[in-house]
């Protein structure tokens, strides 16, 4: 079980960010929790200023924009 | 170089649908078509190129290259990185918390969160190929002073106190942040999707903008507008100043307009003055910011900015009468 955590405020592109990873997992048959940050304090803490932001079982793998479908796969295989 | 533009909406216009050269529909047509290719592919071919030289800063960067710096500095430094450090207007409160939470004064950051939506390297270019480099670089230095000026205000007032108090408690954690992808196939791939991300954000405040300016261009008569708005006239800035705030478009959906403007003698102050107002505050930005700042800020912060247009139109108009 890969475990996901996207941080963002709540708008479009954390939303997008969050089903990109659910849907290149279910196309690749990847078992994966997404969960979600989206208080302020919260999001400042995990060390992350531009949103969205994602991390990979618990390390930060990206900031500041929606992942491309690549990277989301990659994060999937590795 | 653009000739080629000219030329199609030339064919278009006046061969194609057969309309008569000077009358008013068909100028206006004849400026929508031209400038709809003009600035759809220069907007491609910017934005691509920009996302491959990958010539933008990230927030934490601009972050830990502003702290601790005297202000002499770091107000300059703020406007000017604001304008090269795209973020989504959501990230603006993690931003604002950031850098205040780095000991960046607020009149600083504020400074940062102006400049950064009315100056931005793709308005930028725009503007120099289709109205030449002088009126680039005023509008450049008409928005890093309305950013400085802002700023200073701010802190001149010492406004802190309208920041929500949570903001100050709350502490950043420290991380690694990943690399980018700097190979020719990551740089090739992270310039396309610039390109879809910022076209597909911007082409309706775009074409929108070509749209009004191909009216104006077709239907304002040239003289009664440079009348109403002439540099003596000393109601146009202020208007123009107050039309633009409530009008929310990107910086690079103005130009259309700012180019329909220009052409018809309005004063390039008070141009500057509208594409500032439109570019720099949104409405949905305001409410965001209104989870760290209190409405007095808000109403202060919106003040500031109309005084600040208001100063840099006289001032631009005075300059360049």
């Amino acid at each position: 079980m890969k475990e996901f955590t996207v941080y963002g405020s709540g708008c479009c592109n954390c939303d997008n960010t969050k089903n990109l990873i659910r849907q290149e997992a279910e196309r690749m048959g990847v078992p994966v929790e997404v969960k979600e940050v989206t208080d302020t304090a919260e999001i400042m803490a995990a060390g992350i200023m531009s949103t969205p932001g994602v991390a990979l079982n618990g390390e930060i793998v990206h900031v500041g924009s929606v992942p491309t479908p690549a990277q989301v796969r990659a994060w999937l295989q590795g | 170089m653009f000739a080629i533009f000219t030329w199609l909406a030339d064919a278009v216009t006046w061969q194609w649908l057969g309309l008569r050269p000077g009358s008013r529909f068909g100028e206006a047509v004849h400026f929508f078509v031209e400038d709809t290719t003009k600035i759809f592919t220069l907007l491609v071919v910017i934005v691509f190129a920009m996302g491959f030289l990958r010539a933008l800063i990230a927030p934490e960067k601009v972050r830990e290259l502003v702290a601790g710096k005297p202000r002499f500095v770091s107000y300059p430094l703020a406007v000017m990185l604001g304008s090269v450090t795209p973020f989504c207007s959501c990230s603006s409160v993690p931003l604002f918390i950031g850098f205040l939470e780095a000991g960046i004064p607020l009149g600083v950051t504020m400074a940062f969160l102006i400049a950064s939506p009315m100056i931005n390297e793709v308005a930028v270019v725009l503007l120099a190929a289709i109205l030449g480099w002088k009126v680039a670089a005023l509008y450049v230095a008409a928005g890093m002073t309305v950013g400085v000026l802002g700023g200073l205000l701010i802190e001149a007032l010492r406004l802190e106190k309208w920041v929500e108090d949570y903001v100050w408690q709350i502490r950043m954690g420290k991380v690694a942040l990943p690399k980018a992808d700097t190979s020719w196939k990551g740089r090739f791939d992270f310039a396309k999707r610039e390109v879809r991300e910022i076209v597909g954000r911007i082409w309706k405040y775009v074409l929108a903008g070509i749209a009004l300016g191909a009216i104006l261009h077709g239907y304002v008569p040239a003289e009664w507008l440079a009348k109403q708005t002439a540099a003596d006239n000393f109601l146009a800035v202020p208007l123009a100043a107050l039309v633009g705030i409530p009008l929310y478009s990107s910086a690079s959906g103005v130009i259309p307009v700012v180019e329909s403007l220009l052409t018809k003698g309005v004063p390039v102050g008070t141009v500057l003055t509208l594409m500032m107002s439109v570019a720099a505050i949104s409405l949905p930005e305001m409410i965001i910011l209104r989870k760290v700042l209190k409405p007095q800020l808000i109403g202060a912060f919106a003040g500031i900015l109309f005084v600040a247009f208001i100063v840099v139109g006289y001032l631009f108009n005075a300059l360049f009468a």
